[in-house]
Parts: C-alpha cells; structure tokens; sequence
C-alpha cells in the first residue's frame, strides 16, 4: 500500500510519463491477446514478427530512458552506452547457449557448437555457472555495472568530462567490438551466439513465449521508467542537475561530484544491460556488431529526438527513430543513413529539446493566444501536462 | 590540571603540525580536546595562510603570501589585475594546490590536503565571481541543495525536507529578498538577485567563513547598497572575506582591507590607511 501510494505521488505532475505507463499497460493485455487468440486472417491479429518488433521498440526505449539518465540529466554524453546493452545481451545469449545442450550441429551436451569447432575440450571459466538462470540474471545486471563502475571511477575521478569523456566511452565500446569480434576471447567471435532453443524450458519459437518475453519487456520498460522517474524527483536527481549545469558550484557547496556521476553512471549502465538481455531472446541473435560504435551514436540520436531531460521522451524517440528505420530500410534501405544523419542535424539545429519540446513550443503559443495573463509558472506547468497527448497520439 | 590547560592554550599553534597533535590527542582526551575534523578557533583566528606560493608556467600568482583572517571579521581583499585574488580562493577552497607553503582553517585543518567538497563541509563557503547558481532549479531548490545535509549520494537519494529545514530556507529566502521568487527558475533572475541568490546559497551551508568574490560587479547603486547591508549583516556571525574592485563599496563596508600586489601582501589596515599609504597609490594609480 505504501509502494503503491509512493508510485501515485511520484506520477501526479508526470502526464507524459502517466501515458507511458498507461500505454504500455494496454501493449501488455492487448499485442499478446491479438497475437494469441485471434484468428490469423482476422484483420485485428497481430502477427508475432509484429510483436517482436514491437518488443524490441521496448527494449530500444529503456535502453534509451537509460542514456537520457546519464545524457539529459547528468550531462554525460556517452557514445559507448551500446556497450552495456551488448554485455547484457550477451550474458543472456550465454545463458541461452547452455540451454541449447545436445541439441547444437556437434551434439555436445556441454560445449557450445563454436567451441566444439575450434577444438575446444572443456567450458571457460568465465562460462561456468550460465547454465542457471538465475546466475545469468546476476550477471546481466552486474557485467555492465561493474564495467561502468570501474570505468566511471577512473574517469570522474581524473575529472573527464565533456567531448574528451565522450570519446573515451566511444573508444570503450570500440575496444569491447574487436575483443569480442576474436575468436579466442570464447564468445563466438564473428558470429556471435545464436540458434538458441529455448529459455527456462520454453521454446523460443513459440508464440506464447514471444508474447511473455514481450510482456516483461513492457514491465520493465514500466519499471525503469518508474525507477528513473524516482531518481530525478528525488533530492539526488535535483544534484544531478546541478552538477550537468554548474559542475564548480556543486561541489563548492559541498557534494562529492564523481560520486553523483558514478552513481548515475551505474545505475544507468545496469538499466542499459537489462534492456539487451531482453533484446536477445527475441531477435535470437548477439553478436560483436552490437559493439559498433554506430548503435552508441544512433542511441544517441533517439534520445536527441525524443527530448532530452524528459525520461518519456527519449522512450519516444526510440520508438519513433526505430519504427523510421524499420519502414525506412524496408522500402529506401539506401536512403536511411542519410535519413538518420538529416535527422540529426534537424534535431540538433531546430529542436533542441526533441519532439517533446517541440510540443510544449506550440502548446505555449496556443496557452498564449487563448489567456495572455497565463503566469511563467503555469504555462510551465501546463506544457508539461499536455506532453500526453503527443504521446497519445504517437 | 588546570595549569596544564593553560600551557596548552598558549602552546596552541604547535597544533598546526598534523604529527604533534596526533601525539598530544590520547592527553587531550578529557576538556579541551579537540577533534581532528571540528574547527577549533580558541585562538580566535579562523584562517591561517602562510608563505603561500603558486605558479602557473612559470608566473607567479602567488609568491610568498601570508594573511590572516579572525573570526567574525569583515576583511576586504584589493589589488589591481592579476595580483592573485582569485587565485587566492583557489587555494582556500581546495582548487588549486599551492607549490608551498601552509593554509589552515582554524588550527587543526589543512586546507591544502582538503578536497573541495571536505572544505565545503568543513565550513568554508565560497561565491565565484561570476554569479554561478543552478538555473534551472527554483530559488528554493537551489536553497535546498546548498543546504548543510548529509550530502553523500544514497543519503541524498531518500532525503526528504522536514519543517525545520522548509523554516531555514524560508529564513534565508527573506535575508535575500527573493520570497516572492520563490518557484520561479533560478535564471530568470537579474543579475543583482542571482548573486544574492548565491550568497543565500552559501549561508544555507552555515559556513563559518564567506569568500565572496566581486559581489558587486554589474550592479546598479541601489542593490549595492543591499548587498553591503547584507554583508555586514553576516560578519560576526560568519567570517567574511570580500574581494572587490569597486573602491566605494568596500569604503562602504571594510573595517580592515588588504592590499594584494603581484602575489604578496602590500599593506593592510583602515580603508583610509590604504588611500593614503604611498605604496598602495603607486600600485593603483601608477604614480
């Protein structure tokens, strides 16, 4: 009663973020209903490629509410946070490959196939224990937060900040693709880790168990949401702020700067690293391209559109940038490059808040030619609410 | 007992020395002990720099300077350009390190192995030159952040107001002047408010001393007037050290100024001292 209550409070100046919510409450009873119990011809079924597609969008937007975290907020620009979603991801794909057991071309009930092909005898260490669910769960969160960590710790620590930081986090990630791409590194190398059969003894093909994967992705897109909401209405969100926007002064009065972006940092490398676990299972494959530096700059891009500082709005740009690229690369493959980088510099040059500031733009003209006496404050207030209904409307 | 004490008083300033007090804290244990990390200001100066020296790429911007602030005092610092006022803060307040020399707050703290945020909460509260606040936070939030808290990161993430700190923000809110600014994001304030804005700032750290620098700068006559009231409001209670240009203003407020030339002390004492001491007029008027 008291969690519920706290959510409630949390959520009341929040429309943008009520629609979030109250939109992914419909995708979890609907898609997998329409999937599930229509009939195929029906005109209201929805095929399961569309409901992992839609699954994906989900993990895109809470991979991206994690950028926006550590982007809008904290004002660390990272072009290397495709890397957690890759750690996470691949922790998931290692736990999948266990499961495959005897069932691979090679038939080995311990190794998987890739292994078996490069003469492998025994499992590596660092595979041990990914048989287990529950380890692999351990892993998805811990593997990225203890890269962002010890990352994070050198790089505040030595005061890094800006395009340097930024570049840094690049070269992280480029690092991660061409370790990973090695085939002695043990994760598959090119290939990556795939033809995966089932999870927790389900079969991955099947449409219930798309529409439950698909499921938990809407619940934790709803509870990264509602995390990241908790953490920028709190006192610690508010210092966060401070430190994007007056690094000196913040710690002249008295926080410990790197602690506060270390913090954030992991919290959002975590985030991050959830969001490709459940990615994985649901397009079956992980492979070292995860890694590229373009996925980083492309999620960057997503929260651009969107809005940043907004939380709901970079969930939004994902899903609007992705559904782009999805139509995009369908009927113009070669014109989505340049679509996206078009993109980019319209956001960057014109809208500097995304969509969603865009929105609240032509909201406050509208409050301004109906009342004129509207106070600051209010209008404020009111282009805030109003957020919801762009949202609805996407 | 009592004669001991008293010979510990007079022998005070050895505490300076990190390794003599390390010795002298198991005797200490009973009156008069000092903790390591608590101001102690029984000799009733609160900071202590002495033969201060820095250089960046060769030139120096502080050579070899020694000042001394008491408890409770409103000094003005003055000097032309470059003659290592801002630099002076630095080191104060942990920024820069000095290349030699000693800086203490109170007896027992070494500023100059503090870091930034260790000397914020030891007490010393710092306002930049140029008006640096959160702009996008409200007059209060920005108020709430300043505030003396627990202020390492899981403590801030549960922190909730309670009434008491709700009535210190309100309080400094009106010290200010900036109630019925209260919601309103910090940017859109003038440049006059923004800067008393971070002097409520400060106060909301309870410091025991204020470097403020240039509060004046880019105001008009009238919010001078408010900001050396202000000012002189907080002396006696808090230690305020002013750096500033405009020569009516600290004739407005000073009751001691020092002169900073080229890194080093020139001279010190009464604002009329100052006009008339030969070194300070060549210093300032080239003569």
């Amino acid at each position: 009663m008291a969690h519920q209550s706290l959510v409630l409070t949390m959520m009341k100046n929040d429309k943008g973020g009520t629609t979030l919510l109250s939109i992914l409450l419909a995708l979890i009873i609907i898609i997998p209903g329409l999937n599930l119990f229509v009939a195929t011809d029906s005109i209201f079924h929805v095929s399961t490629y569309t409901l992992t597609l839609l699954g994906k969008y989900l993990c895109f937007a809470l991979l991206a509410i994690a950028l926006d975290l550590v982007w809008g907020y904290c004002g660390i620009l990272s072009l290397g946070h495709g890397a957690f979603f890759a750690l996470g991801g691949y922790a998931m794909g290692m736990y999948l490959m266990r499961q495959i057991g005897d069932r691979g071309v090679y038939g080995n009930p311990e190794l998987p196939d890739f292994m078996v092909f490069l003469n492998w005898s025994e499992l590596p260490w660092y595979w041990q224990g990914f048989d287990m669910f529950w380890f692999a769960m351990l892993m998805v969160v811990l593997v990225p937060g203890l890269l962002a960590f010890v990352f994070g710790w050198l790089a505040f620590r030595s005061r890094v900040t800006g395009v340097y930081l930024s570049i840094m986090t690049q070269a992280l990630t480029y690092a991660l693709l061409l370790a990973f791409f090695r085939n002695e590194m043990g994760f598959g190398g090119n290939n990556g880790l795939t033809d995966f059969k089932d999870i927790l003894g389900f079969n991955l093909q099947a449409g219930s168990t798309r529409a439950v994967i698909f499921i938990a992705s809407a619940v934790a897109l709803a509870l990264g949401y509602l995390l990241s909401r908790y953490i920028v209405t709190s006192k610690l969100g508010r210092v966060v702020i401070a430190v994007r926007d007056s690094e000196d002064r913040a710690r002249f009065i008295g926080y410990k700067v790197e602690s506060f972006k270390l913090w954030v940092f992991v919290v959002s490398a975590i985030l991050a690293g959830i969001a490709g676990a459940l990615y994985v299972p649901q397009v079956g494959i992980i492979n070292p391209g995860e890694f590229s530096p373009l996925n980083s700059i492309e999620l960057v891009v997503w929260v651009a559109v969107g809005g940043r500082a907004t939380l709901y709005g970079a969930a939004l740009g994902a899903v609007a940038v992705n559904y782009g690229k999805t139509y995009f690369t369908a009927v113009l493959p070669e014109l989505w490059l340049f679509a996206l980088g078009a993109l980019f510099i319209v956001v960057t040059v014109f809208m500097p808040k995304g969509l969603v500031g865009l929105w609240q733009q032509f909201r406050k003209k509208q409050a301004k030619t109906s009342t004129p006496e509207t106070s600051p404050d209010s209008a404020r207030d009111s282009s805030r609410a109003t957020n919801s209904i762009q949202q609805g409307d996407d | 007992m009592r004669e001991l004490d008293r010979l510990r008083n007079v022998m005070r300033r050895d505490k300076v020395f990190d390794f003599v007090q390390e010795k002298r804290l198991p005797f200490s244990a009973g009156r008069h002990s000092v903790m390591p990390g608590e101001l102690d200001i029984s000799h009733g100066t609160i900071l202590y720099v002495e033969n201060i020296s820095v250089s960046f790429d060769g030139f120096k911007a502080l050579n070899d300077l020694t000042l001394y602030i008491n408890d409770g005092e409103l000094r003005c610092i003055i000097g032309p350009n470059g003659a290592g006022k801002t630099t002076m803060m630095d080191v104060i307040t942990g920024k820069t390190r000095p290349d030699s020399g000693v800086a203490y707050f109170g007896q027992t703290m070494d500023l100059t192995r503090m870091s930034e945020y260790e000397i914020a909460h030891a007490g010393i509260g710092r306002k930049f030159q140029k008006p640096t606040i959160f702009p996008f936070h409200t007059i209060f939030e920005n108020l709430e952040l300043a505030m003396a808290a627990d202020k390492q990161v899981w403590p801030t993430l549960f922190a909730k107001l309670n009434g008491e700190q709700r009535d210190r923000i309100d309080d400094v809110m009106e010290i200010i002047g900036l109630k019925d600014q209260r919601d309103h994001e910090a940017t859109s304030l003038s440049h006059g408010q923004k800067q008393w804005l971070e002097i409520g700032m400060l106060l909301m750290q309870n410091p025991r001393l204020l470097l403020v620098d240039e509060p004046v700068a880019g105001m008009t006559h009238q919010e001078m007037d408010k900001t050396a009231e202000l000012l002189k409001r907080l002396a006696g209670d808090h230690s305020v050290v002013v750096v500033e240009h405009d020569m009516d203003f600290v004739r407005s407020i000073a009751e001691t100024v020092t002169v900073l030339h080229e890194g080093s002390v020139l001279a010190e004492g009464t604002m009329s001292e100052m006009q008339t001491d030969p070194r300070v007029k060549e210093v300032y008027l080239g003569e």
